[in-house]
């Protein structure tokens, strides 16, 4: 991809970026300024309590809303020089959103539904469909690509709509709370598509308010008053023990040896 | 944790002699509690004493032990009671947040942040060897993993909560009427 403006590598920049609603005395600043850059292949989950800006942050990124000030780029491209044209396009090619409440197509099977962006950006649709039969294959639904939504489970349905998001060129995801309906089985394995997604060098920004899920990320950035307050990166390397006993048991789990790093001096 | 009712749990299998009993506590347990074989021999011991195993009889100078009809009993009972829950006054956590909040000159929110930070780093973590868990051979491990993931989760949320409550306290005592006045130096 062509980078004109420096923003490196970043699958999604955003720099100094702010939203403020209304103006003059009235103004209120939703989010910002916030720096962020996430690297291909990068997993990144972002917390906060309600109102943090969280969901102004992913409208930015996903071109869905514009920065009142300071500036998005996608691809190393800065959204606020694209014509609307070009803008729609970018989101067509690059950006997949995933939401609560799923947003498949009641009308359309599964490998429909992931074909659909492909086929607006003007892919024939035999090509179309291969992709996304591929997409679906890549989250292990290929057996359902036949099925409309109401014959999926949730779980199932938000897999379809991971591979959609990441269908063709795609591979910059954007998720608000995509495990908002889902119990706790299912939203980790949603979780652990994402992450596989990721592991294959896709790139994911996951919204949540549940710590659980935001630890499948490779960094976790806490939101606060439109603020970016904590960046909790992963840890790197080999896994430290997490309990003080012996190795050796737990059907042959290694390397949980003594000593105790984590849950002693308690 | 109750050795006795752990050792109880594991005769109500198949006797075994001491050592077949710690390691098999072990594997079902997921290694978490390490146990010494003294412990399970002076444990044996005081289960014998109380009627609730006895000795199958020794070979080659290690001795086999069962349940008896009163240790079944006891382990029915253990099973059948819920746990009951620590006293909160041991959370070394809350204790310090607490005291933070009391006094007033200490930087309360940059313990709350700090330490969502590290509860987030070993989230991370133990959402790491969740990943590398197999759910078919290894349930126990993932099972206890979940325990602590959920337990390092309601830290985190119970942090949030700190914050958003010294938030509203602040707000409501913004003109210096609720909250405690600094200290003078």
């Amino acid at each position: 991809m062509t980078d004109p403006v420096g923003a490196g590598d970043a699958r999604l920049r955003l720099e100094a970026a702010e939203r403020t609603y209304g103006a003059g005395e009235h103004a209120v600043r939703a989010l910002g300024p916030v720096d962020l850059e996430v690297a291909p292949g990068e997993f990144v989950a972002i917390m906060g309590p309600s109102g943090s800006g969280k969901s102004t942050l992913l409208a930015l990124a996903g071109a869905l809303d514009r920065p009142t000030a300071g500036r998005v780029f996608v691809r190393g491209r800065d959204l606020g020089q694209l014509a609307p044209r070009e803008l729609a396009a970018l989101r067509r090619r690059a950006i997949g959103f995933v939401f609560q409440d799923f947003n498949l197509l009641p009308g359309l099977t599964a490998v429909e539904n992931v074909a659909l962006p492909l086929e607006l950006d003007g892919v024939s649709l035999r090509a179309a469909r291969e992709e996304a039969r591929a997409g679906l294959e890549r989250v292990g639904l290929a057996a359902l690509a036949a099925r409309f939504p109401d014959d999926l489970s949730g779980g199932e349905r938000q897999r379809v709509a991971i591979a959609r998001a990441f269908v063709g060129p795609r591979d910059l995801l954007l998720a608000d709370e995509p495990t908002g309906a889902l119990d706790t089985v299912t939203g980790e394995l949603v979780m652990r598509e994402l992450r596989a997604q990721c592991d294959r060098g896709r790139t994911a920004v996951l919204v949540t308010h549940d710590a659980s899920h935001a630890a499948w990320a490779d960094r976790v950035l806490y939101l606060r008053d439109g603020l970016l307050v904590d960046d909790v990166p992963a840890a790197g390397g080999a896994l430290p023990p997490i309990l003080p006993g012996p190795a050796g048991a737990g059907a042959g789990r290694g390397g949980r040896r003594g000593g105790g790093r984590r849950g002693g001096g308690r | 944790m109750s050795v006795r009712h752990s050792l109880l749990a594991i005769l109500a299998g198949e006797p075994a002699h001491g050592y077949g009993l710690k390691s098999r506590f072990e594997a079902s347990t997921a290694g978490t509690w390490p146990l010494n074989v003294g412990q399970v021999y002076t444990t044996l011991a005081r289960l014998e004493r109380d009627g609730l195993v006895a000795s199958e009889g020794a070979d080659e100078n290690r001795q086999t032990w069962r349940l008896t009809d009163a240790g079944r009993e006891a382990l029915e009972a253990w099973y059948a009671e819920p746990v009951a829950h620590d006293p909160p006054a041991r959370d070394e956590l809350a204790i310090k947040v607490l005291l933070a909040v009391a006094a007033d000159d200490v930087d309360v929110a940059g313990i709350l942040q700090r330490q969502r930070a590290a509860t987030m780093e070993r989230l991370q973590e133990l959402t790491r060897h969740k990943r590398a868990a197999d759910p078919e051979r290894e349930l126990p491990w993932l099972l206890l993993l979940d325990a602590l993931i959920l337990k390092a989760e309601a830290e985190v949320r119970w942090l949030d909560l700190c914050e958003e409550r010294l938030r509203h306290r602040d707000a409501a005592g913004g003109d210096g009427t609720r909250r405690p006045r600094r200290r003078r130096s």
